[in-house]
């Protein structure tokens, strides 16, 4: 049993195994279920997450409350234009990002990676890079399982919830899942893996959940974009053998006293950061009237 | 500490859209009310309480609530268009925003009348990540979260009664997962929440119900359950 980065260093390293391995080998464990059922089941996720990250590249339609929709659009219009600033996969995985996001938003089917509010990010992080690195499905299938392990040691630790631990905790979360996947999906070592995801907490480490009107739209959809974004420069560096100077756990333990300690202003109650501003609760107020 | 069972719990639930908790967690809910009511749904009156109220609309609470009540999983597409299945079935649905003095802000209390002219009053909240808590049904204290197949009773307070209907459950070969008994305060009324690992045949539920100085039996799926709707 794993329950923390530790015990899954020293785990992979006795057995010589790659995260994902013993993710799905616990999995076996827990559920009774076969490997080959455990494999199907996170096909279908596979499946639910590629269908919400490209349902809104090409076509749009409103969300419930009609605060976001058209980005993915627009980036990608951008993109095919030759204009791209950050490069085409960067592009890639924001596109899919906002994708999922507003499919979320509009009542589409998703599934929560580890919350529904952060569910765009490690899709458009692991389907863009098995897309660009001509990776199977069963690439992509073995990064979901990495990232599920790094998630399960934040729910044991900490939490993915917004309303507990702010958006540090759901999309700090997620990039800290989605990049510990591209480090294995790339060749990475279980420690660059935890690397990957101790400097992607870090990097948003303190950000708070300030929802507009309380709906998962914005601020919601542009951090599921900067969120894969930082997954992928956390991967990148991870791979390239920067380390995080404060171990993954602590880092976790770290998240989590931010959020006890944080306002619950700040907790997905609407009332802080951007939901709070005169723009934000004039939005509100229209959707209220509506 | 907070457990992981699955690595589904962490990727996963595959739900409809927005929010784990005003979404999933509310369809959830309705669903349990659904068994409560044995599934005979002539109208229904939904009243909402804290952010429910407040930001139902914006997360389709109120959609969700109503697939659940029609048998729907929390991932089932036609969620969206829950309330237009219920018109086309001919069931009134209701909603009101109301203070039910209760500490969870995700809270609904769900009113069910049945065709035979019954009422059954479903309270309950939805905690976050899609999981949900079930604390009245019809005037009695519970804590369903759907996961197991519940009997519950409520019976006259007599010696050898609880011993009676364990008995009747294990000559059917169910196995009890949890079980907990409860005395109302001060009355001769008692009730069991029996939670059993196997689905317990109607015939059984039937016996119990006939049993001396029983007044009631519920008995409520696992909402994992998948049904047509």
């Amino acid at each position: 049993m794993y329950r923390s980065g530790k015990d899954i260093i020293r785990i992979c390293n006795e057995r010589n195994i790659s995260i994902w391995r013993l993710a799905l080998d616990e999995e076996i464990e827990l559920t009774h279920l076969s490997e080959k059922e455990i494999l199907k089941k996170m096909n279908e996720v596979l499946k639910v997450m590629k269908k919400s990250s490209e349902s809104f590249i090409e076509s749009d339609s409103k969300t419930l409350g009609g605060i976001i929709g058209g980005e993915s659009i627009k980036l990608k219009k951008r993109m095919d234009n030759g204009k791209s600033l950050c490069g085409d996969i960067i592009n890639k995985a924001m596109i899919k990002a906002f994708s999922t996001s507003q499919h979320n938003a509009s009542m589409g089917k998703i599934c929560a990676a580890p919350t529904a509010g952060s569910s765009g990010i490690i899709p458009a992080a692991v389907i863009t890079v098995a897309e660009e690195y001509n990776l199977s499905k069963n690439e992509a299938v073995k990064g979901l399982l990495t990232s599920s392990a790094i998630g399960k040691i934040i729910t044991l630790n900490a939490t993915v919830a917004g309303a507990e631990g702010g958006c540090q905790a759901e999309c700090g979360s997620a990039a800290a899942m989605a990049s510990a996947a591209l480090v294995e999906m790339l060749g990475g070592s279980p420690e660059m893996a935890l690397n990957a995801a101790a400097v992607s907490l870090k990097n948003i480490m303190g950000l708070i959940c300030d929802p507009i009107a309380g709906l998962v739209e914005a601020p919601c959809s542009k951090r599921n974009a900067s969120g894969v974004v930082n997954a992928m420069i956390s991967a990148e560096m991870a791979l390239a053998g920067i380390e995080s100077v404060v171990p993954f756990d602590e880092v976790v333990e770290a998240m989590k006293r931010v959020g006890d300690d944080m306002n619950s202003d700040f907790k997905e109650t609407a009332r802080g950061g951007i939901a709070g501003t005169p723009t934000g609760i004039r939005i509100k107020e229209n959707i209220k009237n509506h | 500490m907070k457990e992981v069972n699955s690595i589904f719990d962490v990727i996963g639930p595959i739900m409809i859209g927005p929010s784990s908790s005003h979404t999933a967690g509310a369809a959830r809910l309705g669903k349990i009310a659904r068994y409560a009511a044995q599934k005979d749904i002539a109208s229904v009156k939904v009243y909402l309480h804290g952010s429910f109220a407040e930001t139902g609309d914006g997360h389709g609470t109120k959609k969700a609530i109503a697939a659940g009540l029609l048998g729907m999983e929390p991932y089932d597409e036609r969620l969206r268009n829950s309330l237009q299945i219920m018109d086309e079935k001919n069931i009134d649905i209701d909603f009101e925003n109301k203070d039910l003095e209760v500490s969870h802000p995700n809270t609904a209390m769900i009113v069910i009348k049945r065709s035979t002219g019954e009422t059954d009053r479903v309270t309950g909240s939805s905690l976050g990540g899609g999981s949900v808590i079930v604390t009245n049904i019809n005037g009695f204290e519970v804590e369903i979260t759907g996961d197991y197949y519940t009997i519950i009773t409520k019976h006259i307070d007599a010696k050898g009664l609880i011993r009676d209907v364990t008995n009747i459950l294990a000559e059917e070969s169910v196995n009890i997962a949890n079980m907990k008994v409860i005395r109302g305060y001060g009355k001769k009324e008692a009730s069991m929440i029996i939670e059993t690992d196997e689905t317990v045949e109607v015939e059984v539920i039937d016996k119990i119900k006939k049993m001396e100085k029983m007044i009631d039996v519920i008995y409520i799926l696992p909402i994992k359950e998948n049904e047509d709707v």
